[in-house]
């Protein structure tokens, strides 16, 4: 007997049912710190719309539970995504009193619910699809623009985390820069170091134990005490060597956070870079040493494009962990958008909270899509079929 | 000519390769035949210089192998080894293009050169060049492992159990080409095998080495007729002896006058080979016949037992 549903589509089909009807689609509250109102799909928009959303949602719902086409699937899901997003901006206009510059509208869990159901839709979808490492960037690029657009369309500037943004749109994308500074210095400067490191350990044997293990016991240290750890040591550096405060150096601040990712960032690094080399076949690299290649030819021309994707996995691991790790810099004042999580804990604001969290978690996904796709590339270019 | 020296390898403790001293002829064949373990490998690899000898003396064409930098040496010899070791993320002309590059060959003449030797191991050079190595057949990667050897076009040739990963029916097609493109170029050729039976089939001469000492360096038929020691002839194998001298010599060394009812027999084929028609089809002579078809004479089971009995 065959059954007629989609295994994922019972699941997708049951969080819609609940989170439609049962749960709350947006919260109205008096100011941003007062505990809010919940608001029903059809209590939160004009009467006509309200309805026409239930069915949108009661109809891809259907669509995922049923063994359907994929296109089908794939439609149906685009659309429940597009009505949420653009309904939850009519919301937030509709329950925001006329006037009234202190309430504070938000997407409540139903909603979330929703677009977490409808997302797994899309993504089963298009990992159906096995799209290829470009056609998923371009995926990425397409609903980065649809979101872009909607943002800068201003048909969300009544939801309250754009209302946080708009009091700190200043200081938003200044922690914003600082953050991706943070995230991406520390990567660069990780793998200036980790990759001759890395090959320095695949070279030396002897030396390979001893870095792997140190950078593993780093890699154990709380985020909190390393920062801890470091003050002292870069207090020192900033009033003992000349010039070292000019340069920003402090025990405090953007110092000791980049120190911190960095050193977070060196065992990935360095770990793949000796396992790629490792798994460089041997009788490649006798080949090529038989041949008459010197050292550096090895290593450039044989060693280091087979390690490549490897390598490229490690500076993936180090990117997507340290977009999120840079958050704890706020912390010791080093900044990002992690200044306005720990705010907006501080203020029992979760607005603002989000304000800092949801960039974060957009673009370490953004980061993992773009390094997933690269190294996809990276390794199949050469077992493509090329056309004969 | 390559002099080999008293050329002694050890590591630490372990001798690897023991005082041997032997001089391959310009454009032959030698095989360097032993067990594993023997020091045949770490031997050869001493020519080329990927393993630097302990004591004694190569000399290529009377040139101490020391007199140039390693590399420069290597760029000069070509070399393939077992699993053809070519690189995975390059394409099959550019992995053929490997040595000209480095010797910084223009690319006129580089693309030359890899059509050339493509078009002579029967690969396209349209069809095969832009395509990767695991796209091609067992066969064909041993091919374009021994293009890429040639490519600089080298007087001296090592080759480590280049046959190893194939299958005996391509296997001996390899052979075959290898034997070919030995004559066409003169290049001389230094081939390590376990397999006696490869050595006996590829070599002018033929090294057996035990425990990294040289047991025994003499023609295939006088490894088979007196083999050096006792180790020689567990080597050659006791029972098979008697083919492995019959399939040195060719059918037309062998026929006589006369003639045969049946199907023809060509004279390039290997006594062996006739022999084993012979008495897998139960008759006691076959007619033989040149390469232009006409009869040459006959072969007969008789005849070729006197062969393959030991040499005086």
């Amino acid at each position: 007997m065959t059954t007629r549903f989609d295994k994922l589509g019972v699941i997708i089909a049951a969080i819609v049912a609940y989170a439609a009807f049962a749960a709350p689609f947006a919260t109205l509250r008096a100011n941003r710190i007062v505990p809010g109102e919940a608001r029903s799909i059809l209590e939160a928009l004009p009467p006509t719309l309200g309805p026409l959303l239930l069915a949108v949602v009661v109809v891809a719902a259907v669509v995922a539970l049923l063994k359907t086409p994929l296109a089908l699937r794939l439609a149906a899901s685009v659309v429940a995504l597009a009505a949420l997003a653009l309904l939850i901006g009519v919301a937030g206009s509709f329950l925001t009193p006329e006037g009234n510059s202190f309430a504070r509208i938000s997407p409540a869990s139903g909603f979330w619910l929703l677009i977490f159901a409808f997302t797994l839709l899309l993504a089963d979808g298009l990992t159906r699809l096995n799209l290829s490492p470009s056609a998923r960037i371009g995926v990425l690029v397409v609903a980065a623009a649809a979101i872009g657009l909607l943002l800068v369309s201003g048909s969300w500037n009544s939801l309250s985390i754009l209302k946080e943004y708009a009091n700190r749109a200043d200081s938003f994308w200044a922690e914003g820069s600082k953050h991706v500074t943070l995230a991406l210095g520390s990567l660069a400067a990780a793998v200036l170091v980790g990759l001759p490191l890395g090959i320095l350990c695949h070279r030396v044997e002897k030396l390979r134990a001893g870095v792997l293990n140190a950078l593993n016991i780093i890699q154990t240290i709380p985020s909190i005490a390393l920062f801890g750890l470091l003050i002292a040591p870069l207090g020192w550096v900033a009033t003992h060597v000349p010039g070292a405060a000019s340069l920003g150096i402090r025990g405090i601040g953007t110092a000791p956070a980049f120190v911190a990712l960095f050193l977070y960032s060196l065992l990935p690094v360095v770990a793949n870079t000796v396992v790629g080399l490792a798994g460089v076949p041997r009788a490649a690299n006798d080949a090529a040493r038989g041949m008459g290649m010197t050292e550096r030819q090895r290593l450039f021309g044989v060693e280091f494009p087979l390690a490549f994707p490897v390598i490229l996995t490690g500076i993936r691991i180090v990117l997507v962990q340290n977009i999120g790790l840079a958050t704890i810099a706020a912390l010791i004042g080093g900044g990002g958008f992690g200044v306005f999580v720990f705010q907006g804990v501080g203020q029992t604001a979760m607005d603002l909270v989000l304000l800092g969290a949801v960039p974060t978690v957009a673009m370490a996904f953004t980061a993992a899509i773009i390094l997933d796709a690269l190294i996809e590339m990276t390794s199949t270019r050469r077992r493509e079929a090329q056309p004969a | 000519m390559i002099e080999i020296e008293g050329i002694t390898k050890r590591y630490d403790a372990t001798t690897v390769v023991d005082d041997v001293s032997m001089v391959i002829e310009p454009r032959t064949i030698a095989v360097i035949v032993g067990t594993s373990g023997s020091g045949k490998t770490t031997l050869l690899r001493m020519i080329n210089r990927l393993v630097e000898p302990t004591a004694g003396v190569i000399r290529l064409d009377g040139a101490d192998n020391r007199s140039l930098p390693g590399y420069e040496l290597r760029r000069s010899i070509g070399y393939t080894i077992q699993g053809h070791g070519l690189f995975p993320h390059r394409t099959v002309a550019q992995n053929i293009a490997t040595v000209p590059v480095l010797l910084g060959w223009d690319a006129a003449r580089t693309k030359r050169r890899v059509d050339e030797l493509m078009t002579l191991y029967q690969l396209d050079p349209q069809a095969f060049g832009p395509r990767y190595p695991h796209e091609l057949s067992g066969g064909q990667q041993q091919r374009v492992g021994v293009a890429r050897a040639l490519a600089a076009e080298p007087n001296v040739l090592l080759m480590d159990e280049p046959f190893g990963a194939l299958d005996p029916i391509i296997r001996n097609k390899a052979q075959e080409d290898l034997r070919a493109i030995q004559k066409r170029f003169g290049t001389t050729i230094i081939l390590v095998t376990h397999d006696m039976e490869e050595a006996v089939r590829m070599g002018d001469k033929i090294a057996v080495m035990d425990a990294g000492k040289l047991v025994q360096y003499a023609r295939p038929a006088e490894i088979l007729a007196k083999p050096a020691s006792a180790f020689v002839e567990t080597l050659v194998g006791a029972s098979e002896k008697p083919f492995r001298l019959l399939s040195l010599g060719r059918v037309r060394d062998a026929v006589e006058t006369g003639t045969a009812e049946g199907e023809a027999i060509p004279a390039d084929v290997s006594q062996r080979d006739a022999l084993a028609e012979l008495l897998w089809s139960g008759r006691p002579a076959l007619p033989v016949t040149g390469a232009d078809g006409k009869p040459l004479g006959r072969v007969t089971v008789d005849g070729l037992v006197k062969r393959a009995a030991r040499p005086a």
